[in-house]
């Protein structure tokens, strides 16, 4: 299993590659920023897995000519898995009151991660092939006031993989949309004020593993999430704009 | 800020949360000046890992292997990577900890700073004795590697230290080889105290590990199941692990004075069909807590106590009598009481709980009054030198936490001014 994850220092992809090394032996890339990091990342995942290969890359999530460029070595030999992970998570007055912490976010979780499927697209279409899978949000569905930039964000995500679904509907392509409920990440730490439960990373990692092994368009991680968002999506607006979501 | 309880869950009082998840950057958390202590699982029952209204560093996400040479057993690991991990890893390559408490949801830093034992004491003593060395982090930047070999003064502060000589940030191992996931394992019903101490004597060397059960609703002829194991080894089927979960906080304690008896009885009857030899995993042998996800919320919303103490081998039965006696009198009790003599070695760590005797481990819900039947059982500990696990403790006297841990004068000299936990300054002033 060859596997290559955009993002790799994110908790969330980390547990997913503990899975996946446990599993069978892979070759896994991790494409990172903090490359220090990903190394961390890479040493663990060897310890877990002797057999498999793990290597570390490190690259600017914005650099067009960066991104083209790592998915074209990447494609030098055939991909099964493409996980696009990366993100952060601001608090929503910071955008609001600092146009760059905004313009920032939506880069990071917007523009970058469109322009990783855009670039690994183009590898799959040739290949005829394999699973693209993005990490999208359950704040994507339904802009709410906590956190519409993130939200818009993960919106864009939704939509680009929606495209792209239809785009290689009928070949050997899928492309796999997770949806992580609130998740006990390191990301998510500053926003756990309220005390709320959040689901634990294994827990998420499972079902994203399991989703992109059935190559489920969209999986909600954990699945109790596609039945609250539902709820939520189809709250009529005179009742939705009146709850503190 | 956030609310944050230990497993005895008897309060919820809001820290501020600090995660750990880049080992690289830990000593920028620390610098930042407010005093804290390090929270991994909360699996301790009491103060220990908390600190109201202050900084808890929590280490769930410090849980990254570093090394492993199977050839040698020895793992390098962070701090907060959790036993059962360590065992998933380590069992089909032919190794696995010496040392296992009753629940394998426990980081290694919590393991270490508590001194943990397991069922197998006589054996293998306790964790601390397994630790090559480990990277401790001071508040102020210094960073101290130590072990048996090295800087051995600062390891024996830190072993047992209940997380206030630093941060512990990695840890290096010594794995035993293991013949696999399996134990041979015998359950003997008994009674009274004397049988137990006849079965605990006999079992030693042939059995590694045993413990026992005991109803302590009986009140002159204790009865109790006697279970003790040792590895296996070859394949015995396959196995899934089963567990329930206790979804909600039962908004009573589900465990109480009306239940208490028939609580016993039922495991009485449940567990006396296993009486006779078996082959079974070690999981539901060596962590019989973990059957059920947060069982601790069957104690409902004022949570509840554990008390275990250890009582020097030279008082003999006497103590756990008169203790026995007094908890049936009290009509308070547990269901799941733990008797079990510890061998004759001493631990590694200045704060050690575990040494020569016999450990009496219960359950108890918070409700008003406990603390009499407490204080009674401290006279009965304290008369004959014992002592109580801080891990499980949240109200034990400064003073007889000071008669029990008679080393911790030393101790002190090797705290960091910038740990403080609401367990320490119980105990210790600071």
């Amino acid at each position: 299993m060859r596997i290559v994850v955009i993002g790799a220092t994110s908790a969330i992809a980390e547990h997913c590659c503990r899975l996946w090394v446990t599993r069978e032996v892979c070759d896994l890339v991790l494409v990172a920023r903090d490359v220090a990091k990903a190394g961390r990342v890479a040493e663990d995942l060897r310890v877990r897995s002797p057999a498999s290969t793990i290597t570390v890359v490190e690259t600017d999530f914005l650099d067009t000519a960066a991104i083209g460029r790592l998915a074209a070595e990447a494609a030098a030999r055939p991909i099964d898995i493409v996980l696009i992970a990366h993100g952060v998570l601001p608090e929503q007055s910071l955008c609001e009151n600092d146009l760059l912490v905004c313009r920032d976010t939506l880069e990071v979780n917007a523009v970058s991660p469109a322009l990783f499927a855009e670039a690994f697209a183009g590898y799959f279409a040739k290949a005829g092939r394999g699973t693209l899978a993005i990490i999208g949000s359950v704040a994507g569905d339904r802009g709410r006031k906590a956190n519409y930039t993130y939200g818009a964000c993960k919106g864009l995500v939704a939509r680009y993989a929606e495209g792209l679904e239809h785009r290689f509907a009928g070949t050997g392509v899928s492309v796999v949309l997770i949806k992580p409920g609130p998740t006990d990440t390191p990301m998510a730490a500053a926003h756990r004020a309220s005390g709320r439960r959040l689901a634990s990373v294994e827990e998420v990692a499972r079902a994203m593993v399991r989703g992109i092994d059935a190559k489920r368009p969209v999986v909600y991680a954990p699945a109790q999430w596609a039945l609250i968002m539902f709820v939520v999506r189809h709250l009529p607006r005179f009742v939705f704009n009146r709850l503190n979501l | 800020m956030r609310r944050v309880s230990s497993w005895g869950r008897l309060s919820a009082f809001p820290h501020e949360v600090i995660e750990l998840g880049d080992r690289s950057k830990i000593a920028a958390e620390l610098a930042r000046g407010r005093p804290g202590i390090a929270y991994g699982m909360g699996h301790s029952y009491g103060d220990e890992c908390l600190n109201p209204d202050g900084v808890l560093w929590r280490t769930a996400g410090l849980d990254r292997f570093i090394r492993f040479d199977e050839t040698s057993g020895r793992l390098v690991c962070e701090a907060g990577v959790v036993l059962g991990d360590i065992q998933r890893l380590a069992i089909p390559r032919g190794w696995g900890l010496p040392v296992l408490p009753g629940t394998q949801f426990v980081t290694v830093g919590g393991a270490i700073a508590n001194d943990v034992h397991g069922k197998n004491h006589h054996e293998t003593g306790t964790f601390g004795d397994h630790v090559l060395s480990l990277r401790l982090l001071r508040t102020d930047g210094q960073e101290i590697f130590c072990g048996p070999a090295q800087r051995p003064d600062w390891f024996a502060a830190t072993v047992g230290g209940l997380g206030l000589t630093g941060l512990i940030v990695e840890a290096e191992l010594q794995l035993r080889r293991v013949p696999g996931p399996w134990l041979a394992a015998e359950t003997i019903a008994y009674s009274g105290l004397d049988e137990f101490f006849r079965l605990s004597a006999e079992s030693h060397p042939a059995w590694e590990h045993a413990v026992s059960w005991i109803d302590c609703t009986s009140r002159d002829a204790v009865r109790g199941l006697f279970m003790r194991a040792r590895p296996a080894a070859g394949e015995h089927g396959t196995w899934r692990e089963r567990r329930l979960a206790m979804p909600l906080v039962s908004p009573v304690s589900l465990v109480n004075r009306l239940t208490l008896r028939p609580l016993n009885q039922l495991y009485w009857t449940m567990n006396k069909r296993d009486v006779g030899p078996r082959i079974a995993r070690y999981e539901p042998c060596l962590f019989p807590l973990d059957a059920i996800r947060d069982w601790n919320r069957l104690y409902g919303p004022a949570g509840f106590y554990q008390y275990q103490c250890v009582v020097p081998r030279e008082a003999g039965s006497a103590p756990i009598r008169e203790m026995l006696g007094a908890i049936a009198r009290s009509g308070d009790g547990s269901v799941l009481a733990a008797l079990k003599t510890f061998g004759d070695r001493w631990s590694p760590g200045l704060l050690s709980f575990a040494r020569p005797g016999v450990t009496l481990a219960l359950d108890f819900q918070n409700r008003a009054g406990v603390e009499t039947l407490f204080e009674q059982l401290d006279a009965i500990v304290s008369a004959v030198g014992g002592r109580l696990y801080p891990a499980k403790d949240a109200r034990m006297p400064r003073s007889m936490f000071e008669a029990g841990y008679p080393r911790l004068g030393e101790f002190s000299d090797y705290r960091d001014p910038g740990m403080s936990s609401a367990m320490s300054r119980r105990l210790m002033g600071s």
